[in-house]
């Protein structure tokens, strides 16, 4: 019974450093309507600055904790409103959560380019009393507090305390709800929505800040991964608190921190259990509490009823454009690949880069399903690489069944658990669903990749190249072409499907899911279709990667890499097979291009991190646009060449078919117009 | 029997009944119509007959089968029909595309990989079909015409055809005269009379345009607070003291 | 007309449209309309679906810029000012459709609304007077504004104008869905709002009930006005201006 007191005690401390995490996650989400995952990069930053004042330049506590949590803090803050979010305040919910996707890869990157890489900061508590080794400690009858865990404590209560009274009492409070609902219409009462909107990432921002100092001392490093993943642990406590309620995110903290210590007291420490499920207890949590619990299940995010100011959203170049362009293109792209091939093929470490390109070109095309055809917001397509690569390597050592074969399976496999995952998560909408598969990746990485019949434990799995129709590809060039081919066939798929059944009702349910189904259309098995296909291409992928590197490495398919890849389809263009390949070969040629020009290579990741921002502005991706911007202009040319050549026909004849509609034409019979 | 059974249903939100023991029937090829004021729970009972919501008691019979915990998908291929008060269309695609994914919609869905690798976008069988209710609702001209250059008047009208595909026996109409001007009134009305009669289609109308409802449909049903407070021919429901008093104040 | 006070249409205008053209993205929608609102007078803009009235609406609250011509109020320039300054000169917009937050309770709506144009010391007592205008309101005050139905959301968009009369309503569409019985509350609040002074600017497709309440009509074609003036010498006109108007669309 004591043991048992003491072991729920000792979880409290702990539940709090979740609680403030979630807190802060809540309020970013409550007044910026941003769920900001990017939420640990900033608190990252103030810890960073914290600590280089303090350890490295010897600065006191308080002006150190000063500078990093009341300037540092509140100035992120203003910087992400001012250059990001201040754009996005009409954006939907999932721009908002991609743009967040690429500060959460962006801005860790740029604190170790600023403080040098991998920052190794000596970790010392704020409580004064608490510096160097001799932690203090306060007794409560027979319990023991140190230092932070006290700090902690009390910030806690602070924030908990101050956020209730502003949201209860004050004015800011109520207009910052108001913005997050519709910008506009706020505008419309008198209220300067830019003002409440900078005011609400400050305050959010100066959270993350209190939150990044105070819970630095916990980690051996303070590292910018570290504090990612206690955010995603600490979602659980804020989706417990159903993303809005302060006192109830507060509880669900506690609950996680309390579970913990229980765990850590009663499983036999050296257990597979406690080694796994301890650690991975919040993502478990996380996990069944977005399917299970009531206020999260079925929930629609409140749209702004002022949305058709904006302009439409544009549709794919590719269906506007005439049919002589589509052909050039093809021309065009034939050409680029025909220049390129025997440039790859020029050297061993080309080809190298050529062969990964196209497989992560492949893998890239699981997004082009799930996120351009669905809609949906995966982040779990690096899990489902990893499946496909963990069921070759078991296969193969196992079973030494053909290399080729067990790609195959592991797809399969990849796909058969893309489907059953589908089946919960999918009743989701929107952000819920995007976190809920997150979880599902950290689940999986923290609980089944270790173990040895997943991960192959210590030492990764070797996997052979494959051998069959008489070709050994061990041979890079040989196994190059395999590549291609392989991507070629995945694209034609992907096509078929896009233009077969299910993606017209795909399409459908993207447009209005309420009209699908009311003329039929299941939107369930239409999803799961879309997921389980997303996920055995991905498992393809992920097969191809582990022959082609002859490992199956649990790092080449990190949660924290597909959150990457999901950034940079996005950016790049999600609707299209060709924005899949361009993403794949921008992976390796900007980097290749970087170490090239001598600039460091961590602006890689700065620059598409970044580059998510325009997601809002370009759904499409950035390319789709520039596509469409060079089509656009081509066609001015030839209609200009066309009227010259045959005066007679009248300029604006465009009953015959959808053309792109052009400025000076008169087009005010909109839908939503009026 | 009737096409359409709605049997003592009650809805409850939050401690409020939105409806109490309402029934309504709709005999196979009859327009009905479903007025009251706001609040008085059109919406709800809508959504509890299309499936959108279930019903806390009571229970909806079609076509001699009990479908209240069906879901709406299935509903649909029953023979279910429906137009959005504010309209729900697919945006990035022709007018002609919403009648054929409809269309197929409707076919029911074949295997898994018929779905899935239909090379064909569509058939000459399926256009065919498509632009034969394009023509019946004078929408031929606008067939290859992308769904954001038609108006809310054209777009109501894409929605009808596009439930028609469906081939519906129940067609129900969430306030479709709602943001349609007079003249782009009339010829819904116009156009669905010509539906119900030449294809026998039965239709639910749920309207607050009095005009239009008194021009179309045989029978009333009026709610109000949640009840049913009359019902009969149009004639009579309109004659109603009570009727004038929660709904027409001093309209008619 | 039922009004006491005669207007001289010579007066000074409260918002002034000049020549404005405005659109979303590469669609226009405006193409050179020019209007004007004198201080107390109601204006009844008319129009088929797609005409553009609101898109005028808009460009009046600040919610959408002109690409070119001018907005302005009292004589002063206002293009292109950002619409929370254009609504504390006393603008006051209700939206078509859905014109309250959904995710704020009643209350909250109001004390929203209120605290900006009264301060945070006057505003409990102008709820209580929206309460005892709207007894339905009170009823309702913890409830989220979205859980509404149609009708009481009108009432709450309509309570913050009737407790606070604004220099300029814009009403767009207020009487869309509604019952006939609350249509006619709507526009006996819309009255009111008028006899304490404040300028209207009304769209609607209930043509009868518009044309009750207003001084004057613009009729919208295709983004340009095609009549403006007073609408007691619409008389005649109307047959053939405003089905012209509806078959617009159609044209």
């Amino acid at each position: 019974m004591t043991d048992l007191i003491t072991y729920v005690l000792r979880g409290i401390p702990f539940g709090c450093v979740f609680a403030l995490v979630a807190i802060g996650l809540v309020l970013t989400y409550k007044t910026s309507g941003v769920f900001n995952l990017a939420f640990g990069a900033q608190a990252y930053v103030s810890a960073a600055v914290y600590y280089d004042t303090h350890v490295r330049h010897k600065w006191p506590i308080i002006p150190a904790f000063v500078l990093a949590v009341l300037v540092f803090g509140p100035l992120v803050g203003l910087v992400l409103d001012r250059l990001i979010f201040r754009f996005m305040r009409t954006a939907p919910h999932v721009a908002r959560l991609v743009a967040a996707l690429g500060l959460l890869v962006a801005i860790p990157q740029l604190v170790n380019l600023w403080f040098g890489q991998s920052p190794s900061f000596g970790v010392e508590g704020i409580w004064p009393s608490s510096q160097g080794s001799n932690f203090a400690v306060y007794h409560f009858g027979d319990y023991a507090l140190n230092g932070d865990q006290v700090a902690t404590l009390i910030a806690t209560a602070v924030v908990v305390i101050g956020l209730t009274a502003l949201f209860r009492f004050s004015d800011i409070g109520l207009r910052m709800r108001a913005v997050v609902e519709s910008a506009r219409m706020t505008e419309l009462s008198g209220i300067n929505a830019g003002r409440v909107g900078t005011i609400a990432w400050m305050l959010s921002s100066l959270v993350a800040g209190l939150a990044g100092v105070l819970l630095a001392p916990l980690f051996a490093q303070v590292s910018a991964t570290n504090f990612t993943v206690l955010i995603v642990a600490a979602i659980a406590a804020a989706a417990f608190g159903g993303l809005t309620s302060i006192p109830l995110t507060l509880l669900g903290g506690i609950l996680l921190g309390v579970a913990q210590g229980l765990l850590g007291g009663y499983l036999p420490p050296a257990s597979v259990l406690a080694q796994g499920l301890r650690p991975s207890l919040p993502f478990v949590a996380l996990f069944l509490l977005l399917i299970f619990w009531p206020s999260l299940r079925n929930r629609r995010e409140v749209t702004d009823p002022l949305a058709g100011v904006d302009p439409p959203p544009p549709g794919l170049a590719a269906l506007e454009r005439s049919r002589g362009l589509t052909w050039a293109t093809r021309i065009f792209a034939l050409i680029v690949l025909a220049i390129a091939i025997p440039f790859v093929l020029s050297s061993n470490y080309w080809l190298l880069l050529g062969t990964e390109a196209v497989i992560l070109s492949t893998i890239f095309l699981s997004i082009v399903v799930i996120t351009g055809m669905a809609g949906q917001i995966s982040l779990c397509q690096a899990t489902f690489a990893a499946i496909g690569a963990f069921t070759t390597a078991q296969l193969v050592s196992n079973y030494h069944v053909s290399v080729m074969i067990t790609i195959l399976a592991g797809a399969a496999m990849a796909a058969v658990v893309g489907a059953l995952l589908a089946i919960p998560v999918l009743r989701l909408g929107g952000i819920y669903l995007a976190l809920a598969t997150f979880a599902f990746a950290l689940m999986f990485e923290s609980v089944l990749v270790p173990l040895d019949w997943v991960g192959g434990g210590a030492n990764p799995i070797k996997v052979p190249r494959p051998k069959f129709a008489g070709i050994d590809f061990a041979n890079n060039k040989s196994f190059f072409f395999l590549c291609i081919a392989i991507l070629a066939v995945v694209s034609v798929l992907v096509i078929f499907v896009r233009g077969g059944t299910i993606g017209r009702y795909l399409d459908a349910l993207r447009g209005s899911e309420t009209a699908a189904q009311a003329i039929g259309v299941n939107p369930t098995r239409a999803r799961i279709i879309a997921f389980s296909l997303s996920a055995g291409i991905a498992g393809l992928g992920g097969g191809l990667l582990a022959t082609q590197t002859g490992i199956a490495q649990p790092a080449d398919y990190n949660s924290f890499l597909g959150l990457f890849w999901v950034v940079l389809v996005v950016t790049l263009g999600s609707r299209t097979v060709e924005g899949a390949v361009q993403a794949g070969v921008a992976f390796y040629v900007v980097d290749e291009i970087l170490k090239r020009i001598g600039i460091n290579q961590s602006w890689q990741p700065i620059l598409f991190g970044l580059g998510a921002m325009t997601y809002a502005k370009h759904p499409e991706g950035i390319l789709e646009f520039q596509k469409r911007q060079s089509l656009a202009f081509v066609q001015r040319h030839l209609d200009r060449m066309k009227r010259r050549g045959a005066p007679a026909e009248p300029a604006g004849a465009d009953e015959a078919g959808a053309v792109a509609p052009t400025p000076a034409q008169p087009s005010s019979e909109r839908v939503g117009a009026d | 029997m009737a096409l359409l059974e709605a049997r003592d249903i009650s809805k409850r939100f939050a401690g409020i009944t939105a409806l109490d023991d309402v029934s309504l029937d709709v005999e196979a090829g009859e327009p009905v119509g479903l007025i009251g004021p706001n609040g008085a729970g059109k919406t709800t009972f809508f959504n509890c007959l299309l499936g959108l919501l279930r019903p806390d008691g009571g229970r909806v019979v079609f076509d001699g089968r009990n479908i209240t915990r069906m879901p709406v998908y299935k509903r649909a291929r029953l023979g279910f029909g429906r137009t959005f008060q504010r309209i729900e269309l697919f945006s990035g695609m022709t007018v002609r595309d919403h009648l054929l994914v409809a269309e197929r919609a409707h076919r029911g869905t074949a295997s898994l990989w018929k779905d899935m690798l239909n090379l064909s976008r569509a058939t000459t069988e399926e256009i065919e079909k498509a632009d034969a209710t394009l023509e019946l609702l004078g929408l031929l001209d606008y067939a290859n015409r992308p769904i954001e250059s038609c108006g809310l008047g054209r777009g109501r009208l894409v929605e009808v055809g596009r439930a028609l595909m469906t081939e519906p026996k129940l067609l129900l109409l969430d306030e479709p005269s709602s943001g349609l001007d007079r003249v782009e009134t009339e010829e819904l009305v116009t156009t669905l009379q010509s539906v119900q009669r030449e294809r026998g289609t039965a239709i639910l109308l749920v309207e607050h345009d009095v005009e239009m409802v008194q021009s179309f449909v045989s029978r009333l049903y009026v709610l109000d607070f949640g009840t049913l407070i009359a019902s009969g021919t149009t004639a009579e429901v309109l004659g109603d003291a009570t009727v004038r008093k929660a709904y027409l104040g001093e309209y008619v | 007309m039922t009004t006491s006070t005669p207007r001289s249409p010579e007066a000074a205008p409260l918002l002034e449209l000049r020549d404005v053209e405005a659109g979303y993205g590469p669609f226009r929608a405006l193409f050179g309309v020019s209007l004007s609102i004198p201080p107390g007078h109601v204006v009844a803009l008319l129009g088929s679906n797609g005409a553009g009235k609101t898109t005028v609406a808009r460009v009046c609250s600040g919610l959408v810029a002109p690409t070119a011509g001018k907005l302005l109020f009292e004589g002063n320039d206002v293009t292109g000012v950002r619409a929370y300054r254009i609504a504390r000169l006393g603008v006051a917009h209700a939206p078509e459709g859905r014109s309250v937050f959904a995710s704020l309770t009643v209350e909250e709506n109001l004390l929203l609304a209120f605290r900006v144009d009264l301060g945070r010391k006057l505003a409990p007592e102008a709820v209580a007077r929206a309460y005892e205008l709207f007894p339905r309101l009170g009823e309702r005050r913890k409830q989220h504004a979205g859980t509404l139905s149609g009708g009481e959301q009108r009432m709450l968009a309509l309570a913050r104008v009737l407790v606070n009369p604004p220099r300029l309503l814009i009403a767009d569409e207020l009487s869309l869905g509604l019952a006939p019985i609350v249509v006619e509350e709507v526009y006996r609040t819309l009255g009111k709002v008028r006899d304490e002074g404040a300028a209207l600017l009304l769209i609607e497709q209930h043509v009868k009930h518009a044309l009750a309440l207003a001084d004057d009509v613009a009729v919208l074609n295709h983004g340009q006005v095609n009549y403006y003036g007073p609408a007691s010498e619409l008389g005649d006109l109307s047959e053939r201006l405003l089905p012209a108007a509806s078959n617009g669309s159609h044209a």
